[in-house]
């Protein structure tokens, strides 16, 4: 959220490689100061689990589908679409990628829930940028009807097959897993010393490397993949341009519409895929209504990380680690407690420095209570647990919403030929 | 002339989107192997007596439901959180009737208020963070709907009282249940009194929106905030009300049930509601009597659905696909006369003579 960058009317800023050096010095800088943070924390409390190679594989697993939907989102509203039918779109995907797994294996069920979410997406394009309708309405009526169709087509399809029923089907094929030999086991045993921040890296490292799903590289790839596509290429200045003023893009010759439904349509590919991650990686098969409001989620996500990619991605993993971090022990969930509590007083301080006062004792206050909260208490209610991701959304929005800046024509309706 | 024509369109297209989406929901029934003639003949059989006063009282909830959103989208607030709302009602309205404070009705009145209070601070939360720090109640609703469910899960797990496999809240009295009315025989059921909530509630959403300067102010802003504010409405306020309002209304939706038949809090809550509503409102375009004719549609399609598997053996979420396709064929419905009115309207400007041009000009 630190890099509030240009209008996307304007050229790309020239990057000299003073500034991009600068840049990268600085997220160094970050990551290692948040590791260090989180590596004190789980010294602190005692409580290994925080960022343990099975906490951290866990948390990975869940932050997928929901930044496959934030990047959906991503996609949708840089041309200035309102995508609230994320949900519909990923629960689509789900069907598809359970149905051609069953018959063709995971790679064609990868292409078969890219396809459905993408039929999804054409829904919504046609409705919204052909018929120019609300796009909160469609997208709404596309989440009814895509649960709708999803539980019907499951009962339908599913239900004399292997492993089947009216509301399920299991014992589907999964993507292959990577597992690096050497790299692996001697990243597990460095984490299993619990040193202070090298077994902590060695942890992240350990995860990525011993038997996790190839889908996960798959996701970060895309995000980087996004992340190019938009703001790099011609195509991208386009597409961002339909969401930011749309009748100038026409005046400069930019087919609007077809860079609108190009959007929609990959957003709803993006969302199906992650109908997949949900069936063939986060789960051992398909369940009708598997989604759970992960659509929703990854709307969230996509706004907290102010319309970017690498923005989406951090507040998607957030989402993932807490819901990762409800399933496993309470001793960690209570441990996370000091990690808001650091984070806030952090922010506390960085407020003090840019003399904004007010806010500062707003984070104060806020940290101070999470402290005590974690001092006070044995441990967190489960269902509290659950409802991290949630609270922290809100406390930070609350916080520090004032920099987030979506795209200006996002939403808005726009039809050919009203320019000028 | 022209009034007749308005009519016959408003009325020609929900019905139309109806016919429309019914033939792609047979089409897809029957693709998918099933029999698309069941399909048709039992949603347009006459219901049972059973069915009738279900639906009678799924209209009144869902009616109520529609209104909480309906406010909000009459000012551009797009209050998702009515799901949320109205559980953290429900929860607090069941608790308050169960404990009994109060004797008889006062009691019922008294957790009615309760509800409101709580569905309405449940959405306030969204209209103190939107007004003082320009949280967009979007997400911040859907945030409140999580944490809800969340909320009263742990409280009914930690708080409530073991009945079999699961906990609830303690039963309201008899002296505080409120008998219904019978209109068949006993096994049909009751049509809920309660559900006259939707009524009033109906009732008093058209006078305040037509009769009523905050009406005016909020359809105002509604239309255009920059417009609305410039003409001194202050529009902070008007928002932190009408969410106010739209979750007060979403604290009623569950009470009918509630002191109707569900005496309490528990396995009996009916969840969904809210997202329901959201589409009925847009069905009935925001609008009060539109709102009324959408939610009894819904609901006529709900309880007629649940034959479908045991007569035809069809999955009962079908009918889901048949009322998102209403939805999205209706507006685009209206969208299409919307255009075809406009291009119309510039014709005749385009045709008629200028006022104040001389004869020689127009001739010319």
């Amino acid at each position: 959220m630190s890099t509030v960058v240009p209008e996307a009317t304007m050229p790309p800023p020239p990057s000299t490689p003073t500034a991009a050096a600068g840049r990268s010095y600085r997220w160094l800088l970050l990551v290692l100061g948040f590791l260090a943070l989180v590596s004190s924390v789980r010294v602190v409390s005692g409580a290994n689990e925080i960022d343990s190679v099975g906490t951290i594989q866990a948390a990975l697993i869940a932050t997928c589908p929901i930044l496959l939907a934030a990047l959906g989102g991503v996609w949708a509203e840089r041309a200035g679409i309102v995508n609230i039918g994320l949900e519909g779109q990923m629960i689509l995907g789900t069907w598809g990628a359970a149905y051609f797994t069953y018959y063709y294996g995971p790679w064609v069920g990868l292409i078969g829930a890219a396809l459905l979410g993408a039929v999804g997406g054409i829904l919504h394009a046609i409705a919204t940028v052909t018929f120019g309708v609300d796009h909160i309405v469609s997208g709404v009526a596309l989440n009814i009807i895509g649960a709708g169709a999803v539980a019907f087509l499951a009962e339908a399809y599913f239900r004399d097959l292997d492993g089947g029923g009216i509301k399920q089907l299991t014992g589907l094929e999964t993507p292959p897993k990577v597992d690096i030999p050497w790299l692996g086991e001697a990243a597990s045993d460095l984490a299993d010393k619990h040193w202070f921040m090298i077994s902590d890296f060695a942890a992240l490292i350990a995860a990525l490397t011993n038997s996790i799903s190839i889908m996960v590289y798959i996701v970060a790839g895309l995000v980087f993949f996004t992340a190019w596509v938009l703001w790099k290429t011609t195509f991208g200045l386009r597409l961002r341009s339909c969401g930011e003023n749309p009748q100038a893009a026409e005046t400069l010759g930019v087919n609007v519409y077809l860079f609108k439904y190009v959007a929609v349509i990959v957003s709803g590919v993006f969302a199906g895929l992650g109908g997949y991650m949900l069936v063939l990686v986060s789960s051992s098969g398909f369940v009708t209504g598997q989604t759970g409001g992960r659509g929703y989620i990854g709307l969230a996500a996509m706004i907290f990380g102010n319309w970017r990619p690498f923005g989406a991605a951090g507040a998607a993993t957030m989402f993932g680690y807490t819901d990762a971090m409800q399933l496993r022990n309470a001793d960690a969930v209570h441990a996370l407690l000091l990690l808001v509590a650091a984070l806030l007083l952090i922010f506390t301080v960085l407020r003090l420095r840019k003399g904004d006062r007010k806010n500062a004792v707003l984070f104060a206050a806020v940290g101070v209570a999470f402290l005590a909260w974690f001092l006070l208490s044995d441990e967190v209610p489960r269902e509290f647990a659950g409802m991290t991701p949630y609270v922290a959304t809100l406390l930070v929005l609350a916080l520090g919403t004032q920099r987030l800046r979506m795209p200006a024509a996002d939403g808005k309706p726009y039809r050919k030929g009203e320019a000028g | 002339m022209t009034r007749l024509r308005n009519i016959a369109i408003a009325l020609a297209a929900p019905l139309l989107a109806i016919v429309f989406s019914l033939a792609v929901t047979s089409l897809v029934i029957q693709i998918s192997g099933g029999s698309a003639s069941d399909f048709i003949s039992i949603l347009f059989s006459w219901p049972a007596d059973r069915l009738l006063v279900n639906i009678a009282n799924q209209t009144s909830l869902i009616y109520l439901s529609a209104l909480a959103a309906a406010v909000g989208f009459r000012m551009n607030l797009f209050n998702i959180g009515v799901e949320g709302q109205y559980r953290m009602a429900a929860y607090a309205g069941a608790l308050f009737a169960g404990a009994a404070f109060l004797p008889g009705a006062l009691n019922v009145i008294g957790a009615l208020l309760v509800a409101v209070a709580v569905g309405a601070a449940w959405a306030g939360i969204a209209g103190l963070l939107r007004v003082t720090r320009g949280v967009s109640e979007v997400i911040s609703t859907i945030m409140l709907n999580a944490i809800a469910i969340t909320i009263t899960g742990y409280l009914i797990n930690t708080y409530g009282i073991k009945a079999g496999d699961s906990r609830r809240t303690e039963a309201i009295p008899e002296s505080s249940q409120v008998p219904g009315w019978q209109p068949f025989d006993k096994a049909a059921g009751e049509v809920w009194t309660l559900g006259l909530l939707a009524v009033i509630a109906g009732v008093s959403f058209w006078l305040v929106l037509n009769k009523t300067r905050f009406g005016f102010d909020l359809r105002a802003t509604g239309q255009s905030e920059s417009a609305a504010i410039a003409s001194g409405v202050n529009s902070k306020k008007m928002t932190m009300v009408t969410l106010l309002i739209s979750g007060g209304i979403a604290g009623l939706i569950w009470m009918p049930s509630l002191f109707g038949s569900a005496h309490y809090y528990g396995t009996t809550f009916q969840a969904g509601l809210g997202f329901t509503g959201i589409a009925v409102a847009l069905l009935g375009r925001n609008r009060a009597l539109p709102i009324a004719f959408a939610a009894l549609l819904f609901a006529y399609l709900n309880e007629q659905s649940n034959r479908l598997t045991i007569e035809a053996g069809i999955s009962v979420e079908v009918i889901q696909i048949t009322q998102g396709i209403i939805v999205l064929a209706v507006v685009i419905a209206y969208e299409l006369v919307r255009r075809y009115r406009l291009r119309a309207e510039e014709r005749e400007v385009a045709q008629a003579p200028r006022p104040g041009a001389t004869t020689e000009e127009v001739s010319a």
